[in-house]
């Protein structure tokens, strides 16, 4: 596949366990702080910790949208608010047109908290739900990516994508096709999960969740941390002269290609050799016209499963070979789902932006048959280009290559 | 209008009282009577054993819907790309886990938990075909056939190559049923192509528009149409049924209706 035409990342921002928007996330970041704690959450009685974000509950959404109101839409609404995100959006479709931007959301689990608490109240009420449950505002998938672009007045294409883990990274490779096939010149990509029951029950009875906070290539790494996120991100179509736009605090950052594969090989369980992993990988390389060589950084999926960090490993080092600085960030912020790639990704961008590889934490030893660069401490350096890593059930995997200034 | 066009080498449809594309285009054209009866979905048998005893009602509707287009074009379903929409993935399975959660051990079942996701369908076809190329899972709630179109579009487009799109939707059970009334399983799926395509059985161009989304001639198709999310492709079949080029429009979102040209 021939190269593409490099997308200008004209604004981003985050929420996560580390905070809310980008200076709490590079602050957290850079003290090598998680923002894992002992699990709390509604009813939960598991022996875990989770990345929950502060605030969640006492976001009010705007009157008109009421109808939306859910935990995982105020998370997007919260993550909106941050780093005058919306204030960029607006200059965006002041630009474009308002028809010309779409919104692209990554979500795996939306609404379905509220539809979990209302099935509680069946037994009092002969069965059915009670008043005012609303399916489509909440449940649906869709709903994160409908708030979204209600919420930002855009009448451009949406969808929610609904890969798992790799849901929110698709999302940008599905905007930049879009892009590029000249149906829109600018999207809101991001994602949005929120902590529910299902995942934690799920990954609990799948016994992959961690005892206590998530490990990351270390060699006793027992499961992951569930957490929750909203990360979101402009992108445009690049300026004529491929010169940077020159937004007050952004220097110019750029998607530069995606790479996507699946497995074939199991719903819940990688690909021993990370098969998949590493031909998502080299596809992001071809899609920007790079080799291995040109990257500076890899924010792993690092899971801190046994099977996904081993899998994970054994492609990066057959690709990248021993050297390439890597770390998962997700002893920090959890697992944030479908929010991961678009969280991964806007770490990338602050990676690029501020020039600090951020550390994996709560190594005690890394896992010797996990054979990369893997980073223990943060580490200051100029990177030119960062990868990120999203794979997800299914067997669904997505890269994601972003660079900044003269590497575009 | 901007528009992406490909050529459509193959067709797949499941759903009430339509077993293939051939028996619903013989419904579409009026050569056949319409009899409504409960979508009969085949057991996948292209998946390994242990698979196919995990597999739901919208895996066997999506894998049945996907092998018959892609049968028709003649490609190896192992080379293709897919794109899958649907609003709401496996009704079922999400009844079951959210009344495993009201009880007082919580316990889901694995399988269950897996199967949620909402790329379930996916995950088993690319396992059932043994198929690693990209794929990707789409929702825009009744819009999600022209959100999935859209992308499967813009992929040929990009990859100049095939994209295989399979748009699925099946019924919840009680109480979810009574707030989103899907009545039964409908699937469709389109095998498309570069527009040089030698294999191609007609051409379809579409953009952004906002014209209001075309109605089809048959009453109870109509009916399907409006009641379950996959079928609002229907207006594009029936076009295909008839032969010749032909305009429609798509339901997508309130503000932007997907614009479909159809070539012979």
């Amino acid at each position: 596949m021939s190269a593409i035409s490099p997308l200008c990342i004209s604004r981003f921002t985050a929420t996560s366990c580390l905070g809310a928007g980008l200076a709490a996330t590079q602050a957290a970041l850079e003290s090598e702080r998680s923002g894992l704690a002992r699990c709390d959450f509604e009813t939960v009685s598991l022996e875990t910790q989770i990345g929950k974000v502060a605030g969640v509950d006492a976001v009010a959404l705007p009157a008109q949208l009421r109808a939306f109101d859910c935990r995982n839409n105020r998370l997007a609404q919260l993550g909106l608010e941050q780093d005058g995100f919306v204030a960029a959006v607006e200059a965006s479709a002041a630009r474009w047109g308002r028809e010309r931007v779409g919104v692209f959301i990554g979500t795996s689990t939306s609404g379905i908290l509220e539809t979990e608490i209302a099935f509680r109240a069946r037994d009092s009420l002969g069965g059915a739900l009670p008043a005012g449950f609303d399916y489509e505002h909440r449940q649906n998938s869709f709903s994160v990516s409908d708030y979204v672009r209600r919420r930002l007045e855009l009448t451009g294409p949406a969808a929610s994508l609904c890969t798992a883990c790799s849901s929110s990274a698709k999302a940008f490779a599905l905007a930049q096709r879009l892009i590029e096939a000249n149906l829109i010149d600018a999207a809101v990509v991001g994602g949005v999960d929120s902590l529910c029951l299902t995942t934690l029950y799920g990954f609990h009875a799948l016994q992959l969740m961690a005892r206590t906070a998530c490990r990351p290539f270390d060699r006793r790494r027992d499961g992951l941390s569930i957490g929750e996120a909203a990360a979101f991100a402009l992108i445009e179509r690049g300026p004529p002269s491929g010169r940077a736009v020159h937004e007050p605090d952004d220097d110019a950052i750029f998607l530069l290609g995606a790479g996507e594969s699946s497995d074939a090989h199991h719903m819940s369980a990688p690909h021993p050799e990370g098969a998949g992993a590493r031909m998502a990988m080299q596809r992001a390389l071809d899609a920007a016209g790079m080799t291995p060589a040109g990257i500076d950084y890899i924010n792993l999926h690092g899971t801190g499963t046994p099977s996904n960090d081993a899998a994970e490993a054994s492609a990066v080092r057959s690709l990248f070979g021993a050297d390439t600085p890597c770390s998962s960030t997700k002893a920090a912020t959890g697992h944030t789902l479908g929010a991961a790639g678009a969280l991964e990704a806007v770490i990338c961008l602050l990676v690029l932006r501020h020039g600090v590889l951020p550390a994996g934490l709560n190594v005690s030893e890394l896992d010797p048959q996990c054979p990369v660069n893997y980073l223990t401490s943060s580490r200051r350096s100029s990177p030119l280009t960062a990868l990120s890593n999203s794979f997800g059930f299914g067997g669904v995997n997505c890269a994601l290559l972003f660079g900044r200034g003269a590497c575009a | 209008m901007t528009s992406l066009a490909a050529a459509i080498e193959g067709i797949g449809v499941l759903g009430p009282g339509l077993d293939s594309w051939l028996s619903t285009a013989a419904v579409l054209t009026g050569t056949r009577d319409y009899e409504s009866v409960r979508t009969v979905l085949p057991a996948p048998s292209a998946l390994p054993a242990a698979e196919r005893r995990r597999a739901g009602r919208v895996v066997k509707l999506a894998l049945a819907v996907g092998a018959e287009a892609v049968g028709q074009s003649g490609r190896p379903a192992q080379s293709l790309p897919s794109v899958f929409a649907s609003s709401g993935g496996d009704g079922d399975n999400c009844h079951e886990i959210c009344s495993a959660l009201t009880a007082p051990e919580r316990s889901i079942s694995p399988t269950r938990f897996h199967n949620s996701v909402h790329n379930a369908a996916a995950g088993y076809w690319s396992i059932a075909n043994g198929c690693t190329e990209a794929s990707v899972t789409l929702c825009a709630y009744d819009g999600s056939f022209a959100a999935g179109l859209l992308e499967a579009l813009s992929q040929v487009a990009q990859s100049r190559g095939p994209v295989l799109l399979v748009a699925y939707d099946s019924d919840y059970p009680a109480p979810l049923q009574l707030h989103r009334r899907i009545p039964d399983a409908f699937g469709l799926s389109l095998l498309l192509a570069p527009l040089d395509s030698p294999r191609a059985l007609a051409t379809v161009r579409a953009g952004l528009s906002a014209q209001p989304p075309s109605r089809l001639q048959h009453p109870a198709l109509e009916a399907l149409r409006l009641a379950i999310p996959a079928a609002r492709g229907l207006p594009l079949l029936e076009q295909l049924a008839r032969g010749g080029a032909a305009a429609i429009a798509l339901e997508y979102l309130d503000t932007a209706r997907l614009a479909v040209e159809i070539g012979a």
